[in-house]
Parts: C-alpha cells; structure tokens; sequence
C-alpha cells in the first residue's frame, strides 16, 4: 500500500510496527488505515465531522465522533504508544492544552501542522499586507477553521515552555515532497512542519 | 391497501419453538418449560456465518419487518432498517428476531397458561433480566443451527442485550451493533419506570395481577404508564415541532377534554396501546430494565464486566436522546476502547429523542449500512 500522502510515509517510518496509535482528527481514517497495514498499527480515530465518520466506518477504522475541544479525559494514561494530531493543530482552542493531554495519555506525540513562516504567507503579510491563502492554508481570513497558526519556531518555543523534548522533526512543501533546500531553511520553506516528541525527562 | 413496497421482505409467518428443558433465571425462579415466538428474514448460508439477531426494546416484539397479513396497516417495528438493500440487508443476512420471555406477542409470558396451576402465571411469572433473555435467545440460536452471529443488533432495551451478548457469549458474537442504549439505567430512568409501574399497580383493575380471571385489565393504569413513556421517548424540540401549543378545537373549551394537539397524541397513543399491550409485561419490561447493569457484577467497573469481550463494536446515539443521551453510549464505549478492542461511535444528529433509533435518519442509515457492509465484507466463505 503506497501512502497517499508523503506525510504518512513519514509518520509510518517513525512509528514501531504493532503499535497502539490515537489519531485526533482523524479525517476519512486514511493515515490510520496506512498505519495499519504498514505497520501493523491499531487504535482509534478522533473525528468530529459526520461525513468523515461515515468515511471512516466504510474503510473499517475504529472512529470515535467527538470534539477534540472537550478534551481527551475518556482515555486514560499512557494508553497509546503514539498520539498524532496531523494538520489539525491551528484549528483547535487550546493547542496547549491538547499538547499536554497527548503526552498523558500517549508515550510520544506526532504533530503536523502548516507552517505560517513559510515565504509565502510572510510575503503575502509582510509584503502585500493580506492575510495569506495557499495550496496549505486554502481559507480566506472570515471562514477559516483555523484559529491558531504558528510557525517552526513558534512550536519549538511551546514545547519548551511545556518541558516537551523533540525527538524528531521534518518539513515538506505543499505537495508533501522533501528536497534539499527545505532541510536547509525549513522554516522559510518548509509548508507542512512534522515534529515526534515526548515529555521531557527531569534533568 | 397499497401494495408491499419492493424493499420490503413481504408477507412473513412467525414461528414457534417449544424448550422443554428448564431456564434457571436470575432471581432464582424457573421456567421449567417455555415458548419462543420469532420470525427469521433471508436464507441461512451454507457455513450458517450471516446471521444476525435483532433484539426487541420494552414495547417491541418478533415482527421486526414485513407484514403478516396483505390487509396490515403497518409493517413490523423496524422496517425502515431491515429488508432487500437496507441496513440489514435481507439479500445478505438470515435476520433472526426472537420475541422475549415475558412478552405478550407470543412468547410464554404473564398471560400464558402456567401448566402447574392451568390458569395464566399473572403475577406467579417470575422476573426476566436482560442475562435471562440472553440466555434463552442463545438456545434458540443453538436450535436454529447458529453457532456464532454475524451480529446481535438491538436500539435501547434491544442495544442492552447486544452488549450482554458480547458479555456472555463472547465466541459467539462476531459483531454488536447497540443503538441509543445505556451501560445501565440512572436514578431518573428508573424513577420514570417506577410512576409507570405505580400507576398500574395502583389501578383498581390490577387485581395484584390476576386481572385475566377477572376479565378485565388495568387500562387507567397501563393508559399512563404509556403517556408517559412516551413524553420520554420525545425530545422538548420534536414535541414543539410536531405539537407545539396547536389547539385541537377553534379555541380553549375552558373543560378538561383535550384542548391542545399534545394531550390528543398522547391519548392516542394511550388509546392504542390497551387492548394490544399485557399490564405483567410492562411491569416485568420495566424492571428487566432496572436490573441491567453489567458492572454492577463486576468488581472495576464496566470495562472489567467488558473484560471477556471479543465483539467488535457500533455504538451509536441520538443527540436528543434525554432518556439514554449520547454520554451513556460513551460510558460504553470508554469500556470497549479501555479493553483495546475495535469499537467505532457515531453520534447522529435527530431532534426526534429517544424514538430516532426507530426512524429512517440519513445519517443514521448510511453509518448503519456502511459498518453492515463491512460485517458482510469480513464473513468467513
């Protein structure tokens, strides 16, 4: 099985075979799906929109519906090896919060979100003085779900705050393809950002 | 009458099996012989691997889907979910709904002949719990050559038997499907089934449950038990929306008869269900209900009593179910997800309460269809 997404090649190569996987977010279930016949993966996926579930049952992955705002309380500690939140980070109330919660109930975290450092948008604000629309960012300023962008930086700095040790970290552009140059300047062109992480341990 | 629409399984003949061999029941009592009225929709293939069994709720019976007759009104109680191509699709599963113990549509009941005395149990029935039905449909199961269901499937009482199916017979359940249920009943449900039951035990009429030997029945009693059901059955939004304050007459009569469209259905209601619903039954549905709670017998809560599960799961609810809202359907399925097991929850958007498991919901129906489709997908050929 080829992943549809070359953010899921990456997120699969990171991840042991077997592991227990919570996906927040789920979307149609596709990374999950992927995960599991990759890696032998198993667990659930978070989802919120009807259509996705719908999606997600036809596909045969365990979704559960709910609002990745009312927390993750249902589940308890360290029951996941792996907690992932792809792309779905900016459009929560409280990244903070949901951070802290992956890291309780998970062993590591998997986030992938846009990256609002990225040329483009800082030229379209910086330069055109507009809010900036791309192939990551489709919304315009009114109708976006997304409520909390950041940049590379800006989540390296949260997860110092959050005593979060980042364990590894890649960028892709749009198309989700890797090269050079973005390994060399990510967060200037790196469009889609992908971090693993743990709680930090107690020096 | 109009003719049998094409996506109906048609005209259906119930069946009966007699079970000579005594049920020990959890209250202790016995029924040393007993019936079982159900009737079955589609073929049984080959390895006897697609068959699913459809679990009634407190009001319900057998006579799921079909007609029994050309000249029927209605058609059985789930027809909008079972038949050719819907949820339960007839063309591929052999559907299996059996009638409880303690019915009044055919099963030995309250009203049946009890052989010791030759005159109806009454009161002399003994209590049934959801384990008790579970446990009778198991031999039924046995009877008709099923080792294990493809599904158990069942909304409210029905979802109930499902999850204790998934319990009690772990091997033999492939798939359950519990719709707008609960892991057991609150103060509140239970205070609710308690007026119900004071209002027949109260009426006149009861005869402590002898009523049959005095050819009358408790219809005040039965009457409000029903209206009051059926206010719970119905969110505050729906009733607004099918009643509102609509006057039934030109304007206020300034008299106790019905002044406003909500009295008029619920006297309906009350009006239809006497004559075709047993006084005993309701009490004893009642307080199958009561009793459920699978954690209660387990030491750790509802994921212990989960512990032996080896069902996959759909568990869905209705958001204006106030009876058995969305968060109990959670509280089950924290217990199957705590258990690593495959559990997948969809909450379906309906303002008709509690009553919407009965309703055809289009995204109730796709979800429904969509995981029936995969539990036909994964059947050992």
């Amino acid at each position: 099985m080829t992943p549809a997404r070359v953010d899921f090649r990456i997120i699969g190569d990171w991840i042991r075979p077997g592991s227990r996987v919570l996906d927040l977010g789920c979307g149609d279930g596709s990374l999950l799906a992927y995960l599991a016949h990759s890696k032998g993966a198993s667990g659930y996926g978070l989802e919120i929109d009807d259509a996705h579930v719908g999606e997600c049952i036809k596909r045969g992955v365990n979704v559960i519906q709910t609002d990745l705002d009312a927390g993750l309380s249902e589940f308890d500690e360290r029951s996941f090896d792996y907690v992932v939140l792809s792309l779905t980070l900016q459009a929560v109330r409280y990244p903070d919060r949901l951070l802290r919660e992956m890291l309780r109930v998970g062993t590591e975290g998997i986030v992938t979100f846009p990256n609002f450092g990225h040329w483009r948008t800082r030229w379209q604000l910086g330069v055109l003085g507009r809010m900036p629309v791309s192939a990551a960012l489709p919304h315009e300023w009114y109708n976006t779900p997304n409520i909390h962008l950041c940049t590379l930086r800006d989540f390296a700095r949260l997860c110092e705050r959050e005593r979060i040790e980042v364990l590894e970290s890649q960028v892709v552009d749009h198309a989700h393809r890797q090269r050079l140059a973005l390994r060399l300047l990510p967060n200037l062109l790196g469009e889609i950002a992908l971090y693993r992480f743990r709680r930090a341990r107690l020096p | 009458m109009k003719p049998i629409p094409p996506d109906s399984v048609g005209l259906v003949t119930p069946a009966r099996l007699r079970f000579a061999k005594p049920l020990v029941l959890a209250s202790g009592g016995v029924l040393a012989d007993y019936e079982l009225v159900y009737e079955t929709y589609g073929t049984l293939n080959a390895k006897a691997s697609n068959a699913v069994l459809v679990c009634h709720a407190l009001s319900g019976s057998h006579h799921v889907a079909g007609y029994h007759d050309e000249s029927d009104k209605r058609p059985g109680w789930w027809e909008h979910h079972v038949g050719p191509g819907k949820s339960l699709d007839t063309r591929k599963f052999f559907v299996v709904a059996c009638n409880n113990l303690g019915s009044c549509f055919g099963s030995t009941g309250p009203a049946s002949i009890n052989p010791a005395s030759g005159r109806p149990y009454g009161p002399e029935f003994p209590m049934v719990t959801v384990g008790d039905w579970v446990a009778s449909q198991a031999r039924l199961a046995d009877e008709l050559g099923i080792g294990k269901w493809a599904a158990v499937v069942g909304g409210s009482l029905g979802g109930m038997q499902a999850l204790q199916w998934a319990i009690d017979y772990p091997d033999r359940v492939a798939h359950a499907v519990i719709i707008a249920a609960a892991p057991k009943l609150t103060a509140q449900n239970i205070a609710f089934n308690e007026v119900a039951r004071q209002a027949i035990l109260t009426d006149p009429d009861f005869h402590e449950g002898r009523f049959y030997d005095h050819g009358t029945e408790p219809r005040r009693g039965l009457r409000i038990a029903r209206m009051l059901g059926h206010i719970t059955y119905l969110s505050d939004d729906i009733m607004h929306e099918k009643f509102g304050r609509g006057l039934r007459g030109e304007k206020l009569n300034f008299d106790y008869q019905v002044a406003f469209e909500v009295e008029s259905y619920l006297r309906h209601q009350a009006d239809s269900f006497v004559g075709r619903f047993d006084a005993n039954t309701y009490l004893l549905m009642t307080k199958a209900l009561d009793y459920f709670d699978p954690a209660g017998a387990a030491d750790g809560g509802l994921a212990a009593a989960l512990a032996a599960v080896k069902a996959d799961t759909l568990v869905m609810a209705f958001t204006s179910d106030w009876r058995f809202a969305p968060a109990r359907s959670r509280e089950i399925v924290k217990a199957l997800h705590d258990n690593d097991l495959n559990v997948s929850y969809a909450e379906i958007k309906a303002s008709h309460g509690h009553d919407a498991f009965l309703m055809r919901i289009p995204r109730y129906v796709d979800i429904f269809t969509a995981y029936m489709d995969r539990v036909f997908a994964g059947l050992p050929s």
